[in-house]
């Protein structure tokens, strides 16, 4: 029994993560209609800048608001540099630009920081704390947070203000909102920046406990895709929801089953769910045009 | 080479005898660019042989032909039909660690590449029907999935891939075979000549499917599903011929590979290497069979 109740806690800690990367997704895509293979690179900034800044004695408080905005900046140069200018672009291309900027910010993170693997201490110190036969790390407890407070605010901001309606018309219909005076470019400049924040905000909060390094953006953004996918494109709540899953399921595989294949429940699970059901549990259905 | 087979569509034809010699026509220019595109390649191959200064430039000019091998089986799901795989690293490790395993067990090489490229078909054929109802980013990311799920079986099962560290792969050498004809040959070159003949084929048979009444369904259904099949054009079953035959040509190319190397890695069939084969069909530009340039 606290055998379970410790891969349900470990499995929501990794979900959380994943939930939060899938957020950045279902943001970018809603707005833009582009899946973003980079999206693990923000996660990636957030941690090895963070760790970079605490290791040079810079108080967590201020290294941690820090890491956040150095991924937004990114996000927004990407968007800039790599999607703006290729925005009629077929998907294939799309596809290939957001791989090739994932493997350029990747190496661009070798060279500013370095190969080694990072962590840092926890906000909350590293004593476990005991839970019914399970222990839970307060870091842990840091990023469910984090993650629903990422979604709650997401929901205000979309839904209640102004600018966050405007990526809301903008998504819907890029040419009508603009016609009725809303800054597109605004929009979009403003969706990417707030995804690459929640991915950095993603990696900042999980490094004390999942560690990271300049290469695991690439399995980061795999996983936060699976999520989105099974939560089904384009919800936030499905997002969350796909992001927990994704985490307890793979809890349950390496717990139960291997933990060599821990990795691989995810893309199972990405398979059933096309197969099944394409438009994930939260997902409308999609009907082309043709 | 796109071109040649669009001007065979003329007036309706009334009389049998004209539609009988209009068939042959067509039939005589299908086998035209084929046969074409082969004398190319071999020109190719040859003036390669004649530059190449040392072991090295073969052993570079080898993996040339093999990546040119498998992005061909790009060209033919990407360009003929539009659809984009981010797996097909998968099929094309495949076909390499098959090649690589069989041997210890007894079974001679060239029926190890056999069987691995047919297994890299059977593969293709049962997942790609469920796998090509899908579409856009869909596909890529549910090809993606397979592909991961193929690079994390044979690099976790390490009792028969030897697991990450990679496996050596015995057996066959080329050279043997130019041995049989009288020819001596370094081994990087016999497989030079080896994958550039392979390649050559491989890209004639793609050019001749481009001109065939079953390659121009594929390319109806690039332009619009709907449209290909109010034509009649069983669109499933179009896509899923196209993915096996990429599936086929990729794992030709890993097979060739992992003997010409003597040596395979898990790494070939990581997503990295997935995305490598279609950026060099792309850059190719996806219609054409050009992309032979793209070097590793």
């Amino acid at each position: 029994m606290s055998e379970l109740l410790q891969f349900l806690v470990s499995g929501v800690t990794v979900g959380a993560i994943y939930a939060a990367i899938a957020l950045g997704f279902t943001l970018i895509y809603n707005a833009s209609g582009v899946v973003n293979f980079a999206q693990g690179e923000f996660v990636v900034i957030g941690g090895m800048t963070a760790a970079a800044l605490i290791g040079a004695g810079v108080p967590v408080w201020i290294a941690a608001p820090l890491a956040v905005i150095a991924g937004m900046l990114v996000g927004v140069a990407l968007y800039r540099l790599a999607i703006r200018p290729a925005r009629e672009a077929p998907l294939v291309s799309l596809i290939i630009i957001t791989i090739g900027a994932s493997i350029f910010l990747r190496g661009a993170m070798q060279a500013v920081f370095d190969k080694q693997i990072h962590r840092y201490d926890g906000f909350s110190g590293d004593a476990p704390l005991r839970v019914g036969g399970a222990t839970i790390l307060p870091q842990s407890l840091w990023i469910i947070g984090g993650s629903i407070a990422v979604f709650a605010f997401l929901a205000w901001f979309l839904n209640r203000t102004r600018a966050g309606r405007g990526i809301r018309a903008t998504a819907s219909n890029r040419m009508a909102a603009a016609l009725v005076g809303i800054n597109t470019g605004r929009a979009m400049n403003l969706s990417f920046a707030l995804s690459a924040a929640i991915g950095a905000l993603a990696g900042v909060l999980a490094t004390p406990v999942t560690f990271t390094s300049y290469d695991v953006g690439v399995l980061m953004a795999l996983k936060g895709f699976s999520a989105t996918m099974l939560g089904g494109v384009g919800s936030p709540l499905g997002a969350l929801a796909g992001g927990l899953l994704i985490g307890l399921i793979e809890a349950m595989t390496a717990g139960y089953i291997s933990s060599d294949y821990k990795d691989a429940s995810a893309f199972v699970v990405i398979l059933l769910v096309l197969f099944l059901r394409p438009q994930g549990l939260f997902g409308a259905r999609i009907t082309e045009r043709v | 080479m796109a071109g040649q087979e669009t001007t065979t569509s003329a007036a309706p034809v009334d009389t049998g005898r004209d539609a009988y010699l209009q068939n042959k026509v067509t039939r005589r220019r299908a086998i035209g660019p084929g046969l074409g595109t082969f004398l190319v390649f071999a020109v190719l191959v040859g003036l390669g042989a004649l530059i190449f200064p040392s072991s090295y430039f073969y052993r570079v000019g080898t993996l040339v032909w093999i990546n040119t091998l498998a992005v061909t089986g790009i060209v033919v799901l990407l360009g003929y039909v539009g659809l984009v795989s981010l797996g097909h690293a998968g099929f094309f490790t495949i076909g390499a660690y098959t090649t690589a395993i069989l041997p210890n067990y007894g079974v001679p090489s060239p029926l190890a590449m056999l069987s691995g490229v047919l297994l890299a078909g059977l593969l293709a054929l049962v997942v790609g029907r469920p796998i090509l109802k899908l579409s856009g980013y869909y596909l890529a990311i549910a090809t993606l999935g397979l592909g991961m799920l193929i690079w994390m079986v044979l690099s976790k099962e390490a009792w028969l891939t030897g697991g990450p560290d990679g496996m050596t792969v015995s057996g066959m050498n080329a050279r043997n075979l130019f041995k049989m004809v009288g020819l001596n040959l370094k081994s990087a070159e016999a497989w030079y000549w080896v994958a550039g003949f392979t390649a050559a084929i491989g890209a004639a048979i793609a050019v001749n499917l481009a001109g065939s009444p079953s390659g121009r369904s594929l390319r109806a259904i690039h332009d619009s599903d709907v449209a290909a099949r109010s034509l009649g054009i069983d669109v499933a079953r179009a896509k899923s011929r196209a993915f096996v035959i990429s599936a086929l040509y990729a794992a030709v190319a890993g097979g060739l590979l992992a003997l010409a190397n003597g040596y395979i890695t898990p790494e070939t069939g990581g997503f990295m290497h997935s995305v490598e084969m279609v950026t060099m069909a792309v850059l190719g530009g996806p219609p054409r069979c050009s992309a032979r340039w793209s070097a590793p």
